[in-house]
């Protein structure tokens, strides 16, 4: 299961957890998300502008 | 007080001077209350029109003599000064200042009486009344509108409890998902287009954005496959908030006030939304090659640094910034050299807009001057488009 950020603010859609609240259950591949849904805290950048986060996330989310 | 940040054994020092002025902000929900104050020194019925007194004229003036304060905080220490809580409990005392003046205010509007108000209020006297609340409401909105982008859950409730006067609950959902998303294009109901009237503008805006809340909402709960007509509908539990606050003022002061709350809920939204009109007006994204539109870039959205009108609507004139960085607060935004600029605050150009004509000489010249006189490149208004063609054709 892999992460991606969005790279305007940060927010991290994580595979594992989905995002039930934005109707992605946990384990939705990233890939199988709309082109257009721009990310729920920002909503400046889309999903095919979001980029995979390398190694997993340790620190939690600094704003 | 002065913020220090090491950066590679270098210190960095700041210190916010508009720190305390943010106090300001908090204050104004008793803007209303100092209408009292002045109609019970002077006995006069204008007293109670102080709200719209005090947002049209003497903010306007404020920003004239004042002036401007470009200073931007370093990068260093933007995430030291975004964390400094002081500055978001100055945006939490707005909302109980803001819902205690709305009940102080309805109160007298069903006929109740204070020293200094012997007889309960004449129909000229609480339209006066409303219209200043009006005035906090739609101040509100722009508060709410901070609270409401941020990423902690209990802020964005506080966003909802801030449009509750309004009955604007579906703002914060359009606004971070539909007008963050498609500002400065034609689809965007909530940016201003070269040309358009404010008037015409309003019911574009009001009705588009209502729409596009609910669909944005519809959508989430097809994704969710369960029907939208429930209280996780975002729309709906905010809109319960305003049920909840409309109705509880109806029951103590009697349906005679309902009339002045729509009126000041009208005074309120219509506040915001000339903002909304001018904040973008004539500025469009290109659509790229693939299909979709340009990122947003500081040379989408209109600024200013006027200190008045800024300290009123926490730094929302540095607009380039904020489409930038939406969840940004509000303290930490920068102005950009490269970002247009409007000749005065917000507050000052709310009343050209009242004039078309007026609006038209001020600010068509700058639009077309942003786009070094290429008119095609503008957000033109399908109405106006061949009139503008005409007399602009290069």
């Amino acid at each position: 299961m892999s992460s991606f950020v969005c790279p305007g603010c940060g927010y991290v859609y994580d595979e594992a957890q989905g995002d039930p609240r934005e109707g992605w259950p946990a384990g939705t591949p990233f890939a199988d998300i709309d082109a257009d849904w721009a990310c729920p805290d920002c909503g400046v950048r889309e999903q095919v502008d979001f980029l995979p986060v390398t190694s997993t996330p340790s620190p939690g989310g600094a704003s | 007080m002065t913020i220090e940040a090491t950066v590679d054994g270098t210190v960095v020092r700041w210190r916010d001077r508009k720190r305390y002025l943010w106090v300001i902000g908090a204050i104004v929900p008793l803007v209303p209350v100092g209408a009292w104050g002045l109609h019970a020194l002077t006995g006069s019925t204008a007293a109670w029109y102080f709200g719209p007194f005090f947002v049209f004229v003497v903010v306007p003036v404020v920003d004239l003599v004042v002036g401007r304060d470009g200073e931007n905080p370093p990068d260093e220490v933007l995430e030291q000064l975004e964390d400094d809580r002081y500055y978001r409990w100055v945006t939490y005392a707005f909302v109980p200042a803001q819902v205690a003046g709305l009940v102080w205010g309805a109160y007298l509007l069903g006929g109740g009486t204070l020293p200094g108000v012997d007889d309960p209020l004449g129909v000229a006297a609480k339209v006066g009344l409303a219209l200043s609340l009006g005035m906090v409401a739609g101040i509100g909105i722009n508060t709410a509108h901070e609270l409401g982008h941020k990423k902690v859950e209990h802020e964005r409730w506080f966003a909802r409890a801030a449009l509750a006067q309004t009955f604007y609950g579906h703002f914060f959902i359009e606004h971070n998902r539909g007008h963050h998303v498609r500002v400065a294009t034609p689809e965007d109901p909530a940016s201003g287009r070269l040309g358009e009237t404010v008037w015409e503008f309003m019911p574009r805006t009001v009705v588009g954005s209502l729409r596009s809340a609910w669909d944005l909402e519809r959508k989430r709960f097809a994704r969710l496959k369960t029907s939208h007509w429930s209280i996780r509908n975002d729309v709906l539990n905010a809109w319960a908030f305003s049920i909840v606050l409309w109705g509880g003022l109806t029951i103590a002061f009697g349906w005679q006030i309902l009339p002045y709350l729509v009126l000041q809920a009208v005074a309120g939204i219509w506040l915001l939304e000339s903002v909304n009109y001018l904040e973008h007006y004539g500025m469009r994204r290109q659509r790229l090659e693939s299909g979709r539109y340009e990122r947003v870039n500081p040379s989408h959205s209109w600024n200013s640094n006027n200190i008045g009108t800024n300290v009123l609507l926490y730094h929302l004139q540095r607009h380039s910034d904020h489409h930038a960085n939406p969840t940004r607060r509000y303290q930490a935004l920068r102005d950009f050299k490269e970002a247009p600029v409007l000749p005065t605050g917000y507050a000052g150009m709310i009343v050209l807009s009242w004039v078309p004509q007026i609006w038209r000489s001020v600010m068509d010249r700058r639009v077309i001057d942003h786009f070094d006189g290429d008119l095609s490149l503008a957000n033109v208004h399908p109405r106006t488009a061949e009139r503008y063609e005409r007399r602009y054709a290069a």
